[in-house]
Formats: C-alpha cells, sequence, structure tokens
C-alpha cells in the first residue's frame, strides 16, 4: 500500500514537470549558442498580455538563445560576477557600478564597429561621468528621481515642492524615504546644494547628520513598498523613481508627481559587456538589437522609464515624450547629475553613515560581544547540567 | 479550560494560514495593489504561463527539488540504518557531525559550497556552478532532516521481525527490502516531502551555488525592486494547492489503510506505531 502512495506521489510530481522536462530537452538538443543575460527584476519586455518578448524575438531573428537571469540590485550583480562562479554575456548595471567595474576591470572595451545602432543613443547620454570616453556601455534606460506626493494631503502647490518638503515637520509620520543608502545620501546632498558626487568627507558627515534629523519626520524607509504605502493613502510624501510614475499614478488618481526645482539625480542603466565573456561577438549583437528602434520602442513602452534612443522617443506617444517628468526640457539638464562610482574611502563612510542613520547609534561592538558571552554562557550551563535538567524533567 | 485550550489553537491556526489566505485573495485581485480590492479576475494565472522567465524558474526549482529531496532519501536512509548499528559513542559523534549542516547558519554553508565549487570548476574544469552544483548542494543540506526523520522510526522497529525473515530463509538484503523498509517508510516519506519543501523554498544557499541557474526564490527576489506581479501569488497558489491535494491524499490513505490493518487484525496489536 505505501509503495502505491509513493508511487502516486513521484508519479504526480513526474506529470506536473513532464511538460517542463520536455522544454529543456529541446533547450538542450540545439546545438545553438547561448548567452547569459543578466538584468534586473522586471526589466524587459517579456511577451505578457501581448506586448513584445525580447529575447524570443532575439531567437528567432539571429538564431542565437539567450539564458535571461536578473538581479535585485547592484551590489547584488557585483558580488555574483565577482564570485567567479557565474559567467555573463551582457549585463545592465547602473551608472555608478559601471564605474565601480571599469575600475576593478571587470568589463570589455566594446567594438562599436559592431553596433551599427549605436549613432541613434542621444549624445545627452554618451561620454557620462561613470564612463567618460563611452568605451564600456551603451545606455539602456534612464531617469529621474523626483517626489511622489499626494494632492490631497499636501497643501503646497506642485511648483512650490521641493527637497525640502521631506524634512517639513508638517508631513511628521507621512514621509517616505529611500531605504537605499546612495539614493537617500543624494537627497540631502541635493537639498544642501551640494554635488552628489562630492569627495569631501565633510559633505557627506552633514548628509549624514541631515538624514538623523529627517529620521523622526520618517514613516518607513522602503523601496518597492511605496507603490502600496502610496496607493493606501497611508503616506503623503514619497522620493523615487520617475519611470515608475505612470504605474502608481493609475493605482491612485489623487498621487501627483514632481523633480523639484533643486534639481535632481538621474541614474542610467547601462549595457556592457564583462570581462569573461564566452561569447563577446553575440554578446555585441544583442546589445545591437536592443538599441534597435522597433525593439527599443516596445521595451521602453513595457519599461515605462525614459529611452536614450533618438528616433525612439519620436514615435512614443507625445503625451509621454512631451511630458517634462519622462524627458525634460534640455536647459534643466544644467542641474542634472549622472550618479558617479565613489572613492573607496567614500563608499566605506556612507554605509557606516547609512547604519547610523537607521539605527540611530554606531554599530556596537560591545553590545554584540556582551550578548554572544551571555548566550555562550546559557549554552554551556545547559549543557554541563543537562543530566540534572533531565531528570528534574522527569 | 477547555475552551482556553480552543482558543489557543484557533490562535495557533490563526497565524499559521491568515497569510496563505491572503496570498490566495490577492491572487485574484484585479489590480497589482497588495491591499485594495479591485474585483475579481484569473489575468494573473493567464499571464503566469506566458511568463517564460517565471516557467523556467519554476522548472528548475521542481527538478531540483525532485532530483536533491530523492538522493537526500536515498543517502540519508542507508545513513540512518548505519547509524543505527555503531556502537553508542561513534553513534553520538556521527549524528553530530551530519547535523551540523542543520544547525550551521545557511550562509555559512551557501558561502562554503560556493568556494568549493568555484574552486573545483577553475582548478579541474569540471562541475560548472548551475544546476549540477545546485542539485549536490541542495542534497546537502536536505540530508539530515531525512536522517533525522528516519532513525525515530528505525528505533520503534521491531528487530525480531528482520531477524524472522532471515530465519525463513530470506537473504540480508532481502530482508531488509521486506521486513525494514514497509516499517520505516512513514520516516522516509516523510524525510522526503521534508527536503522536497526545504529545497523548493531555499534561497540563500541557491543564490551562492546557482551560476547561471535561476530558481523561483531568486526570481521573486528579483522582482522586488519594483512590485512583485501578483503572478508570484497566482504562482504560490497553485504550489499550495498542489502540495496540500497530496498531502490530504497520502494521509486518507493511511487512515484508510490502519482501520482496515485494525479491523483485519483486531487483537494483536503488533507494534506501537
Amino acid at each position: 500500500m505505501i509503495r502505491r502512495l509513493t508511487c502516486l506521489f513521484i508519479s504526480t510530481l513526474f506529470i506536473i514537470i513532464l511538460p517542463f522536462i520536455f522544454c529543456i530537452n529541446c533547450e538542450a538538443k540545439s546545438s545553438r549558442t547561448t548567452i547569459n543575460v543578466y538584468n534586473w527584476g522586471e526589466y524587459i519586455s517579456n511577451g505578457v498580455d501581448g506586448t513584445l518578448d525580447i529575447n524570443k524575438e532575439f531567437t528567432k531573428k539571429t538564431g542565437i538563445e539567450v539564458n535571461y537571469t536578473t538581479f535585485q540590485s547592484n551590489e547584488e550583480m557585483f558580488a555574483k560576477l565577482s564570485s567567479g562562479g557565474a559567467d555573463y554575456d551582457v549585463i545592465i548595471p547602473s551608472d555608478y557600478m559601471i564605474g565601480r567595474l571599469i575600475e576593478n576591470n571587470m568589463l570589455q572595451k566594446l567594438d562599436f564597429s559592431k553596433l551599427s545602432n549605436y549613432g541613434l543613443i542621444d549624445d545627452k547620454f554618451k561620454n557620462l561621468s561613470y564612463d567618460p570616453n563611452n568605451e564600456y556601455s551603451v545606455p539602456y534606460t534612464w531617469g529621474l528621481v523626483g517626489i511622489f506626493y499626494n494632492k490631497k494631503m499636501v497643501s503646497e502647490p506642485e511648483q512650490e515642492i521641493s527637497w525640502d518638503i521631506l524634512w517639513e515637520p508638517k508631513y511628521a509620520e507621512k514621509i517616505l524615504m529611500f531605504d537605499n543608502a546612495r539614493d537617500a545620501f543624494n537627497i540631502s546632498l541635493i537639498r544642501q546644494g551640494k554635488s552628489i558626487n562630492s569627495t569631501n568627507k565633510n559633505d557627506w558627515y552633514g548628509a549624514g547628520e541631515d538624514l538623523k534629523n529627517q529620521k523622526p519626520l520618517v514613516q518607513a524607509y522602503v523601496m518597492d513598498q511605496i507603490f502600496d504605502k502610496m496607493g493606501n493613502e497611508e503616506a503623503a510624501l514619497a522620493p523615487y523613481y520617475a519611470g515608475d510614475a505612470p504605474l502608481l499614478m493609475r493605482s491612485n488618481s489623487n498621487i501627483g508627481f514632481v523633480i523639484p526645482k533643486q534639481g535632481t539625480m538621474m541614474f542610467v542603466d547601462a549595457m556592457c559587456i564583462p570581462i569573461g565573456s564566452k561569447h563577446p561577438t553575440e554578446a555585441h549583437q544583442y546589445i545591437d538589437f536592443m538599441c534597435s528602434t522597433e525593439i527599443a520602442k516596445a521595451n521602453i513602452e513595457y519599461i515605462g522609464y525614459s529611452t536614450p534612443q533618438k528616433e525612439v522617443k519620436e514615435l512614443l506617444d507625445p503625451e509621454i515624450s512631451q511630458n517634462d517628468i519622462y524627458y525634460p526640457p534640455e536647459e534643466s539638464f544644467k542641474n542634472i547629475e549622472a550618479i558617479k562610482n565613489l572613492p573607496n574611502e567614500i563608499n566605506i563612510l556612507l554605509d557606516s553613515l547609512w547604519i547610523e542613520v537607521k539605527t540611530g547609534k554606531s554599530g556596537g561592538l560591545v553590545q554584540l560581544v556582551i550578548v554572544l558571552l551571555i548566550f555562550i554562557a546559557i549554552y554551556v550551563f545547559v549543557l554541563l547540567n543537562k543530566r540534572k535538567l533531565n531528570k528534574g524533567l522527569k | 479550560m477547555k475552551a482556553l485550550s480552543k482558543i489557543y489553537i484557533f490562535i495557533i491556526f490563526f497565524f499559521l494560514y491568515v497569510p496563505i489566505a491572503v496570498l490566495v485573495f490577492f491572487s485574484f485581485n484585479n489590480s497589482k495593489s497588495r491591499s485594495v480590492w479591485s474585483g475579481f479576475t484569473l489575468k494573473w494565472y493567464y499571464r503566469l504561463f506566458q511568463n517564460q522567465q517565471i516557467l523556467s524558474a519554476l522548472s528548475n526549482t521542481i527538478i531540483i527539488a525532485i532530483v536533491s529531496s530523492l538522493l537526500a532519501t536515498i543517502i540519508g536512509t542507508m545513513a540512518a540504518v548505519g547509524i543505527m548499528n555503531m556502537n553508542k559513542l561513534v553513534k553520538k559523534t556521527v549524528m553530530n557531525i551530519t547535523n551540523l549542516p542543520m544547525v550551521n547558519p545557511e550562509i555559512v554553508t551557501g558561502v562554503s559550497l560556493m568556494l568549493l565549487f568555484v574552486f573545483i570548476y577553475n582548478k579541474f574544469g569540471i562541475l560548472k556552478p548551475g544546476m549540477a552544483t545546485l542539485i549536490l548542494a541542495h542534497t546537502t543540506f536536505c540530508l539530515p532532516y531525512v536522517i533525522l526523520s528516519v532513525m525515530p522510526k528505525l528505533r520503534l522497529m521491531d528487530v525480531s521481525l528482520y531477524e524472522a525473515a532471515q530465519d525463513l530463509g530470506c537473504a540480508p538484503a532481502v530482508a531488509f527490502g521486506k521486513a525494514v523498509i514497509p516499517q520505516v517508510m512513514p520516516g522516509i516519506l516523510s524525510g522526503m516531502m521534508m527536503a522536497f519543501t526545504l529545497s523548493i523554498d531555499d534561497f540563500v544557499i541557491s543564490y551562492f551555488t546557482s551560476g547561471n541557474t535561476q530558481t523561483l526564490p531568486i526570481v521573486i527576489y528579483s522582482m522586488t525592486r519594483k512590485i512583485v506581479s501578483p503572478e508570484i501569488n497566482a504562482l504560490s497558489t497553485m504550489l499550495f494547492v498542489v502540495v496540500l491535494s497530496l498531502l490530504l491524499i497520502v494521509n486518507f490513505k493511511q487512515i484508510k489503510e490502519i482501520s482496515k490493518r485494525k479491523a483485519t487484525t483486531p487483537t494483536k496489536g503488533v507494534n506501537a506505531n
């Protein structure tokens, strides 16, 4: 009987996975090359709901298979890439991480003669500070950071909203903040009129103090939870990426988005080929494919961020391409700074300051040691008195 | 007192099952919101089957879970039988060693496995991090759970049955298969189930040993930058339903079997279990 049950269990499982095994076998049989692409999560048009499945389209056109995988943060990507356990052919990190990868000698120089669509990229997004001679990267998307606000709960008119509103005691407990050191510090630096790529330690100490002062007003440090918290009107103000505006505004019509006049930061996500790529030629083909007008348009419509591709911008719905949130006028670009990789010592300082901001104190090694010692003492006590305790229980 | 214990049980079940109920509920929600209900829909289920990334991650996860739980079950059962027959001191030592992967923080296991695999790959060019390393890693951390669930059944087992089988002319291997395995089968099954579920939801160790392969938890985690799509709710709901129905079938059959056994052998209580 039990044997029959086991058979049942195994066969049911087998039936469930049968189609998948079949799928994998098909893939394995084809002797085509496969490139490994590593991108942000939810960051490509994937064929759901009638959108274009870009990776499938690429395979159809070139016969090259794509093993598409995703990461959640730049740091995660960096760790994976440097651990040596995985080899990727195309990666799509953000600006400052590209700078860091270049510094660590982890990227290949691109062969721009193989990238026929590179000319379609707007010159504004070439030679940015993280890749000054533009040898290593081709921009994928870009966007600005601004403030989401609830029109019912915020009394100031849109033009008067500046970064200072996030420090306004009136909105105590109604403010959300980035749960990401670099973005949070950048906001404070911009507010104080300093460069977000400052190499002066005092600027960063100042920003840390500033964020500590802000902490009592902050309801929570969040990333994707802002979609829920803003949508439910639990919070009134939250800085976030402009590209996510359509998603949020659709969920609640009271939500507005503004890019403060003081200026803001621009992020760029760009495609690169890491050293150690086994199929650089195919990787170039993939990058070029992503820059072609038809594909880039389908992709950007799915993602919702801004495109660096000139032709695509012309083809987009005027409601978006004329919108200052997604494509601000040329003159405002002087107020916008791209994020750059910081020197190592500033990065370390930034991390420790951020821990201080979030925990309210400098990481106490002493407390940790005391807690550990108490724990070990109890453990040893239990071990030594095991017999006695057991007898007592009986 | 009785009312109190009922309330206590209710609270326990409430905390255990409300999250799942909420998850199931929002898999039918028309919008992406995780708190506002805006109408019934099945579109997330439909979309799920269009999303290649989630599907391939799911197939990876299930293949790994099945292979590694089977491997862990086979190795674990053999190990448990071996450990049972050791003398007291050796038994204790070996048990402690096998329990190590379980008490070891996952992160330590994950990093050390990664270092080992990368080292082997760089040195010998074999075992490229990917499916194979994931299966090895999962088998490793599932092993102690299988051993722990088989051991008690072995301890409760009636040794004389095995000896009787040999007396009646069975070769040791046959006697083992006919007299020992059926008695410890519930333990083996529950160990396998546990290994299966542990393997499905493991994140930390998979993360470090996966190479270019992605399992479901890793894909879900990478989605949290934007908003986790309700497709994941739909998928989790389906997984939950499949596992629940499997458990129900197994349990019902077991209950039936026990009552049948009681009916046929009313006086001879063979064993405590």
